[in-house]
């Protein structure tokens, strides 16, 4: 059968295809500057494809920014994993061990979670350096741990809040005790939140730019830090930020094309309320 | 045995985290607020134990009316306009892009996933992109070249021009007259639920405010001994634009949501009743998304103030007239190691922040309390 193409449907895909290349122009421009010879590169021709391919910006910005990446992987892997589990804990209580003033606290918590981080900078900086802490990254990774706690338990609030009260009352009369519920029936439940969970600490945690460059010494600096050094240099040549810029993005995007789903959900759950 | 036990060994499970909290979040916010009050910034400074006298409300009355702090007042107006055209572009960008989808196009998933991978990205790998991108004489500038037009000339991040100025001088006044018209549209929405009585007291008032705000030149006071001028930079629409390219995709999912939750029975009533479209996007669809907008709102307005990253990488810090208190605040902090000043910026920004995020909190306890009930 013909399907018939109507004028709206018509206006509908122009619209979103206008749309799309709107959206993508930066990808395209970043590709193919990063492609490009510095003596290529001119801001009359910046739109062109390269007419020779130039590999070596990846090694080149590889060089100025590898170890400012291995530390944006310590960083997010250890950060993630400690924030996730604490959150998963905390989640845990707030769902099915609720006590008086147990809401109370959990909108004590939340409220952490919006702050405009320089409100706390200053104490962090001090509390860092007297703890002997300041400059590295196990500092950074305390941060990240203890301002995650905030969006950690609300996913998991939220996921364990699934999971039917009966079956943990069930598990009492069982004789099942606070621990064992959890490792027996609820952790083994918690694939999917952990996922949310992860994905979106993942990517904050990688992006986050304020406490890197506050907090950390050159050598422990993250990857958004080095980038924005790398890229604010009054000369640069622009093919080597642009691949910096690939390095940097590539993990989050790919975690988003991938994972997407569950990134939309981490991220509706901080928006709409139940 | 058993319940109570378990009940006790939950709140201790909880206790690290609400004791980290506690001196995290609510313990440093009020160390902050003491720092701000201090000197704390003048000799040795990075000393672990620094010299702090308490000089009051000085550090924010330097902010506000100190001949020196004129680029803390730009930074603040400039926050107003980031914020303002940030979830402006974003509310506008998003709904339209949800409309689009909301009609079910073939490869819906494709097109979700473009408008909102930007958001996944650091401002500062989308801002080092659009620094390249606005750069004078290449990026957007020449694209008009490609349908024969002449190339644009703006110098995106570099402008010095500034328009919807306004004298600092005078602030108290435009404050005055900004509150009268929110009274008296108060007002009007009072009349327009019936209570006449009310509604025309309020009107009243409101006309007063106005009045005060207008003529009052002598009744309140001028906070500055000179004239300042502050306005909306232009280097800073630049950044805007980076920022509701990132964001819109945020507002899309949100408001596809939105749309998607509208009961199948109400959009079918819609159709039998032969709404068109429009009608059914303008009376039905787009009414029903007032929570979720006031939901965007409020954390767009949150994340505008987070702009320090994007700013930091379009710009550098050291550009005055793209400038935010939030990179002010790292400057005088970081740089100058005016610890108490830097404070007090700190302060400034919590307060416009908390003005937005309490009565949500406030009101997403309600709901919960509600919920359990």
């Amino acid at each position: 059968m013909k399907t018939q193409i109507s004028p709206g449907r018509l206006i509908l895909y122009s619209l979103l295809i206008l749309m799309v290349i709107v959206y993508l122009i930066p990808v395209y421009m970043t590709i193919i500057t990063a492609l490009k010879f510095p003596e290529d590169i001119n801001l009359l021709t910046s739109w062109d494809f390269p007419d020779r391919i130039n590999w070596g910006s990846f090694s080149q910005a590889y060089d100025k920014l590898g170890p400012n990446l291995t530390n944006s992987i310590i960083l997010t892997i250890t950060a993630t994993i400690l924030s996730t589990l604490l959150g998963s804990l905390n989640g845990y209580v707030f769902s099915k061990w609720k006590f008086r003033g147990s809401e109370t606290i959990f909108t004590l918590f939340l409220f952490g979670m919006f702050i405009p981080y320089q409100i706390i900078l200053i104490p962090l900086f001090q509390v860092l350096r007297a703890l002997n802490i300041y400059g590295g990254l196990p500092g950074l990774i305390l941060a990240h741990v203890v301002y995650g706690i905030p969006i950690t338990s609300l996913i998991f609030r939220n996921f364990y809040a699934q999971i039917p009260t009966g079956l943990i009352k069930s598990a009492q009369l069982d004789g099942a005790g606070f621990f064992r519920i959890y490792c027996r029936i609820v952790f083994p439940l918690s694939a999917p939140g952990f996922v949310v969970a992860s994905i979106w600490q993942f990517t904050q945690i990688w992006n986050e730019f304020l406490w890197g460059i506050c907090l950390t010494r050159h050598t422990s600096n993250p990857i958004t830090v080095g980038l924005a050094q790398l890229a604010g240099g009054q000369a640069v040549n622009w093919n080597m930020p642009m691949a910096g810029s690939i390095m940097a993005g590539l993990p989050v995007v790919l975690v988003y094309i991938f994972l997407g789903k569950y990134f939309i959900r981490g991220l509706l759950e901080g928006a709409i309320k139940e | 045995m058993g319940f109570k036990r378990d009940q006790l060994i939950a709140v201790l499970m909880l206790l690290p985290s609400i004791l980290l909290i506690a001196l995290f979040v609510y313990g440093f916010i009020g160390n902050t607020v003491y720092v701000s009050m201090t000197d704390w910034g003048k000799d040795a400074a990075l000393a672990l134990d620094p010299v702090k006298n308490f000089v009051g409300l000085k550090n924010y009355a330097d902010l506000f009316t100190g001949f020196l702090d004129g680029r803390f007042r730009q930074d603040l107006v400039n926050a107003v306009f980031y914020s303002f055209f940030l979830v402006a572009g974003s509310l506008a960008f998003g709904l339209f892009l949800a409309v689009l989808l909301d009609r079910n196009p073939k490869g819906e998933r494709f097109f979700q996933t473009v408008f909102l991978y930007p958001l996944s990205l650091s401002f500062i790998v989308s801002g080092t992109i659009w620094r390249w991108l606005l750069a004078p004489d290449g990026g957007l500038n020449v694209l008009p070249v490609f349908i024969g037009l002449p190339k644009l000339e703006f110098q995106w991040l570099s402008s010095l021009e500034t328009t919807l100025t306004f004298n600092w001088q005078y602030l108290p006044r435009l404050l005055v007259i900004m509150i009268s018209l929110v009274v008296l549209v108060i007002s009007l929405f009072i009349l327009g639920k019936g209570s006449r009585k009310t509604g025309a007291g309020v009107g009243i008032l409101g006309f007063l405010l106005l009045a005060i705000g207008i003529f009052g030149k002598d009744l309140l006071p001028t906070i500055l001994f000179m004239e300042e001028i502050h306005g909306l930079n232009m280097a800073t629409i630049g950044i805007i634009i980076a920022a509701v390219w990132q964001y819109s995709g945020y507002t899309m999912a949100l408001f596809l949501a939105g749309l998607r939750g509208i009961p199948r029975d109400l959009v079918k009533a819609a159709r039998l009743d032969g709404a068109s479209e429009w009608q059914y996007y303008r009376r039905i669809a787009i009414p029903m998304l007032k929570p979720i907008t006031l939901s965007a709102v409020i954390i767009l307005s949150h994340i505008s103030l987070k702009i320090f990253d994007l700013i930091f990488a379009m710009t550098g810090p050291d550009n005055v007239e793209a400038g935010h208190p939030s990179l002010l605040m790292y400057l005088t902090t970081f740089r100058a190691n005016q610890f108490a000043k830097g404070a007090s910026i700190a302060v400034v920004l919590f307060i416009l922040a908390a003005i937005f995020i309490v009565p949500y909190i406030v009101s997403s306890y309600q709901g919960r309390k509600a919920a359990e009930l």
